[in-house]
């Protein structure tokens, strides 16, 4: 079949050899132009020779042919569409000869056709590895339509198929066999599976995935002859004795550059084939150009059609005068092979000198990630992924773009439990930097955007369609955005809530500079409206941080969220939580007696905190006062389970008792228990003191850490555990106990004045500019002169302390609070407790309507408005 | 109890505790009752205390706030906002609350029952 359009003596002929993917979007690029140009009067006459008896296909989906694709369905372009673009076609048209003078090419009919420009799109050939039998009629490759019609038909005799290589194409071919109803085996010759991208740590998860879906694999396996099987069709016989029966082999060994023309009519090839070309895609032949799997540039072949495709453009290009250049292909690759993701990204295999590498590997959730830096850790070169790829295309960013890397990388593919990971900062991003994928947009296009007029995110996202694909990138989005709106002077807003235009920090600043003592000041001086769950905590906090007044005052009363209002944690039922302040963990007998008693005597659910304290659960708001009473009689103090503020220090025993303890760990926890305790701050702190290196006290996991050593102190800060755990940083060694309260008082007072609500020492160090050496340099060196301030600050909040508690049922008024009614003594009904392992616990809402129908029957109903 | 205008006195202005709430038991059920200072104003609220999202009767214990000009409970326990003239939640579409008639008599709170 072949279509014919005279070329006219003006037009330049271009003959295009091979049609497959590379060579049709080569003919693509021209038919565009002659589009543009207006086909009619086209200076352009294209002929195109496949040796395949269709028109391009999508070899990259090929395997979906097994799944029920047709040719027709996997067609990138249909005979209309050339006939009617003009493009002269010939199908099963294999070029023989070329002649490089007359400039004329052969095809196997022995038809002749001359050229202007030749290009060669030959593509590349499966490797049939040189095994004594591997002609036979059931041994075959995996590359065409025509060779999976082959496989379709061999598998329906067959009953046990090997694929003959584990790399990418294998496990896609072992899938098909699969697919097909076959038991299949794997057989290859490197001790790993897809050795090219993945290491040898993800080759063994691979494989342990793959082995769990059913298919055998077989490393380091040669095969060395394929003889006729007892039981099946063959045997194929390998070189370290062993041997598999199987009915069918297919070859999946890699492949070659289809350069055979080249090598015959002397265009240069390279030591191990494949047509040389030069940044233009031209050969050392004037006016022939080679491009797709068939070109070596540079030394290099590149087996994915993205870079064949770029090929194309430069080589189109070249031809019609532009200047485009070709300059290498990222080959990193993302896919899923039966169900198992695998990421692979630049030097996977950690060749690159002085390159280190982080492993992250969880056998449980059959998870591994590596990733390789350069030997300044400052450059993301290579990573591997194999069963969770979530971390691709942030890893590619750095990788791609040579961003440096955070402080600590691993932080890139460690999993991060609940909260972000580190993002990318916005202005690290080349303008290049593809932000979102899925409609491939750069933070060049979205500056272009902003430039043409959008104004906002969602201008963005509406004229870019960026984030309205998969929504992976919306987070590097906003944060392109927010950076690029602050360049151009856009204020983005900070704002704690509809109330203040301001954020925590600059509350802070008017509250102290303006000497403001309650949120009715604030919201008339600064605010609108009456105030909100966000602003109003937030500002008693802040007001509690600066004055440190008693929080039940009348002025702050309707201020505190509930916890603080009831001075304890509400529970699911609406009942609260008794947590007194046991510092340091250390609690006498009688002490410990009189926390029994009361759990008795209240019948309160009784834990051992994860704080080295006791909590006593169920008391309804009515009986908090009296429970408290008795506790406060006994000695004890409120311990603000409830309160953003200073929650335990926890200790190891320490000294006194362990026989390894160099310092008393309990006595200095007990003191800076007693110093900081109702400290309001942004977020909750907790601190831990631990006798000796051994740690027992987990220190570093908490925002102030101290551990012992023979000469004093070592401190560490900004750790915590919960949702996103972060180790501590040592801050200063050595230090002897006035010092280290001294260090401890301005790091906190600082953290007290500048950090956002909510933020924990963690998350606020980590934004500070400067980070730790900030830090340091504040509170260390006092580089901002604040330190005496900073003291003196946190002596003012020492010195006002006082148990909430005491204060609160010492109060009438702030007593009257702890009501349930205000016209009536009774209790809620709808608190009821049900008993489990000889303790109480809140009913099951089902275990409650058994409860209720049998109240409801007393119930007298008369219906309010 | 019930007169011929049903207004029944539930506690004294007193009991209430500015921009905050406190609870009523009436007739078995939980009120919830609000005082709201607003630019020199003063608003009472009567709503069901029962938080339908949360399963508790605790209301009462939220903070107020103002979302424009709707004022508003935020429930102490999952933070929704409840719109305290008219009951329905401002972060849930398909719940609503009910709401009760309040009014100031001489000092005493009144709330009105149906006959
Ligand atoms: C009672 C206790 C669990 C227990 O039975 O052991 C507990 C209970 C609660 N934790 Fe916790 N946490 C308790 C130890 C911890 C610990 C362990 C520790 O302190 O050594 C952690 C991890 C360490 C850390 O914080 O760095 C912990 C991390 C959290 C977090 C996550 C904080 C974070 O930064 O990610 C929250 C949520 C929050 O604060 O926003 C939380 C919040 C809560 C709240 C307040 C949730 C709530 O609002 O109801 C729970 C209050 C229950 C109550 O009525 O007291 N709790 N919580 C522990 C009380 C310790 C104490 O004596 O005060
Ligand atoms: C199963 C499978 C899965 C793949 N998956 C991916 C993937 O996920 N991602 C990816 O990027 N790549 C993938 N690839 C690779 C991708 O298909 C190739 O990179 C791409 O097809 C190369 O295009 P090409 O035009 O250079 O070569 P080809 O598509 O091989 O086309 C070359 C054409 O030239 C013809 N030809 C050869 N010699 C002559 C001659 N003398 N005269 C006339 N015609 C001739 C051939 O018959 C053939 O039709 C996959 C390949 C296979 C087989
Ligand atoms: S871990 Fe969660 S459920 Fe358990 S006590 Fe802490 S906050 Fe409550
Ligand atoms: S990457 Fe942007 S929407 Fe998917």
């Amino acid at each position: 079949m072949s279509t014919s359009a005279q070329a006219t003596n003006s037009q330049l002929r271009i003959v295009v050899v091979g049609n497959g993917m590379v060579g049709h979007h080569f003919v693509d690029q021209l038919i565009e132009h002659n589009t543009s140009v207006g086909a009619d009067n086209s200076a352009l006459h294209i002929s195109v020779l496949s040796a395949e008896p269709r028109l391009a296909y999508d070899r990259v989906h090929l395997s979906e042919f097994f799944s029920g694709k047709s040719a027709d369905e996997l067609a990138l372009t249909t005979p209309e569409y050339y006939q009617q673009h003009k493009i002269d076609y010939k199908l099963n048209a294999a070029v023989t000869h070329i002649d490089k003078v007359a400039k004329t090419v052969t095809t196997v009919q022995g038809e002749v056709l001359s050229y202007n420009k030749l290009i060669l799109a030959t593509g590349s050939y499966p490797f049939v590895p040189p095994i004594p039998g591997n002609d036979q009629p059931h041994c075959l490759v995996y590359r065409t339509i025509e060779d999976l019609e082959a496989i379709s038909a061999s598998s329906k005799v067959s009953k046990i198929g090997v694929v003959v290589g584990g790399g990418l194409l294998g496990l896609e071919a072992a899938n098909a066999l699969k697919e097909a109803g076959l038991e299949t085996h794997v057989v290859e010759f490197a001790p790993q599976l897809m050795a090219v991208q993945v290491d040898g740590g993800g080759g063994r998860l691979l494989r342990s995935k793959i082995e769990a879906l059913g298919v055998k694999v077989h490393t380091q396996k040669a095969t060395q002859t394929i003889e006729a099987g007892d039981v099946c069709r063959y045997k194929m016989c390998f070189a370290d004795g062993s041997f598999l029966e199987t009915d069918m082999i297919l070859f999946s060994a890699g492949i070659r550059p289809q350069d055979k023309l080249a090598r015959e009519f002397d265009i240069a090839i390279g030591e191990r084939g494949g047509i040389v070309v030069d940044n233009h895609c031209q050969t050392n032949i004037d006016d022939i150009y080679a491009i797709g799997e068939c070109a070596l540039w540079n030394n290099f072949i590149f087996g994915l059609v993205a870079p064949g495709y770029t090929m194309a453009r430069v080589a189109a290009a070249h031809i019609l005068g532009g200047d485009q250049t070709f300059l290498g292909a990222d080959m990193s690759t993302k896919l899923k092979l039966m169900g198992v993701e695998v990421g692979s990204i630049g030097d996977a295999h950690a060749k690159t000198a002085g390159a280190l590498c982080y492993t992250y590997e969880n056998q449980a959730s059959a998870v591994y990630k590596k990733m390789v830096v350069d030997s300044s850790k400052k450059k993301l070169i290579g990573a591997v992924l194999v069963g969770d790829t979530s971390d691709y295309d942030t890893l590619l960013q750095y990788a791609l773009n040579g961003i440096d890397l955070p402080e600590h990388p691993e932080a890139l593919i460690l999993p991060a439990s609940g909260g972000a990971k580190p993002g990318l900062g916005a202005d690290a991003l080349p303008a290049t930097a593809t932000i979102c994928s899925c409609h491939n947009v750069s933070k060049g296009d979205i500056i272009a955007a902003f430039d043409g007029g959008a104004c906002s995110l969602s201008d963005i996202k509406s004229c870019t369609k960026a984030s309205s694909g998969c929504g992976g990138c919306s987070a590097l989005l906003k944060s392109v955005c927010d950076a690029e709106l602050s360049k151009r002077g856009v204020e983005v807003k900070k704002d704690i809530c509809e109330h203040f235009a301001y954020s925590r920090q600059e509350l802070f600043h008017l509250v102290k500079v303006g000497k403001l003592q309650t949120f009715d000041e604030l919201l008339t001086k600064h605010g609108k409206g009456l105030g909100c769950e966000v602003c109003k905590p937030a500002a008693a906090n802040i007001l509690a941080s600066v004055w440190n007044e008693f929080i039940l005052k009348p002025d702050h009363v309707s201020l505190q969220d509930t916890n603080d209002t009831y001075l304890g944690n509400m529970q699911k039922d609406g009942t609260y939580s008794i947590i007194p302040r046991i510092a340091g963990g250390e609690i006498t007998p009688d002490k410990l007696i009189v926390l029994g008693q009361v759990g008795k005597k209240y019948n309160l659910y009784t834990k051992i905190t994860g704080g080295q304290r006791i909590d006593l659960f169920g008391a309804r708001v009515d009986q908090l006062p009296e429970i408290w009473k008795i506790l406060i009689d006994a000695g004890f103090e409120t311990g603000h389970a409830y309160a953003k503020s200073l929650r335990t220090v926890k200790s190891c025993v320490g000294s006194t008792w362990c026989r390894y303890g160099v310092q008393d760990s309990v006595g200095q926890a007990i003191e800076l228990e007693n110093r900081y305790k109702g400290l309001r701050s942004p977020h909750k702190l907790k601190f831990a003191v631990s006798g000796c290196t051994r740690e027992c006290a987990e220190a570093q996991s908490k925002d102030i850490g101290i551990i012992a050593t023979e000469n004093g102190w070592n401190l560490y800060v900004c750790g915590n555990g919960g949702m996103k755990p972060r180790h501590a940083d040592l801050f200063a060694t050595d230090l002897d106990t006035e010092t280290l309260v001294k260090y401890i008082d301005r790091v906190l007072m600082f953290y007290v004045r500048t950090a956002d609500r909510l933020q924990r020492t963690s998350v606020w160090m980590e934004n500070l500019e400067g980070g730790l050496e900030y830090l340091k340099q504040v509170v260390i060196e006092d580089s901002l002169g604040l330190g005496a301030e900073l003291e003196s600050q946190m002596q003012v909040v020492v010195d006002a302390y006082q148990c909430e508690w005491k204060t609160a049922i010492e109060n009438e008024e702030s007593r009257k609070r702890f009501r349930q009614f205000v016209n009536s003594d009774k209790a809620d009904t709808n608190i009821v407790f049900v008993e489990e392992r000889q303790q109480i616990r809140p009913a099951t809402p089902e275990e409650k309507a058994s409860f209720t129908q049998q109240q409801q029957a007393k119930r007298i109903a008369v219906e309010l408005v | 109890m019930t007169n011929s205008t049903n207004w029944i006195t539930v506690c004294q202005e007193s009991d209430l505790v500015a921009n905050s709430g406190v609870c009523a038991l009436i007739n078995e059920q939980q009120i919830a009752l609000f005082k709201v200072k607003n630019a020199g104003q003063e608003q009472l609220f009567a709503i069901s205390n029962w938080d339908p999202i949360g399963e508790a009767n605790v209301l009462y214990r939220g903070l107020l706030c103002s979302v424009g000009d709707t004022v508003a409970v935020a429930s102490p326990l999952y933070k929704q906002r409840f719109c305290l003239s008219s009951g329905t939640c401002l972060d849930s579409d398909d719940v609503t609350i009910k709401v009760y008639p309040i009014r100031l008599e001489n000092q005493a709170v009144q709330l009105q029952v149906s006959q």
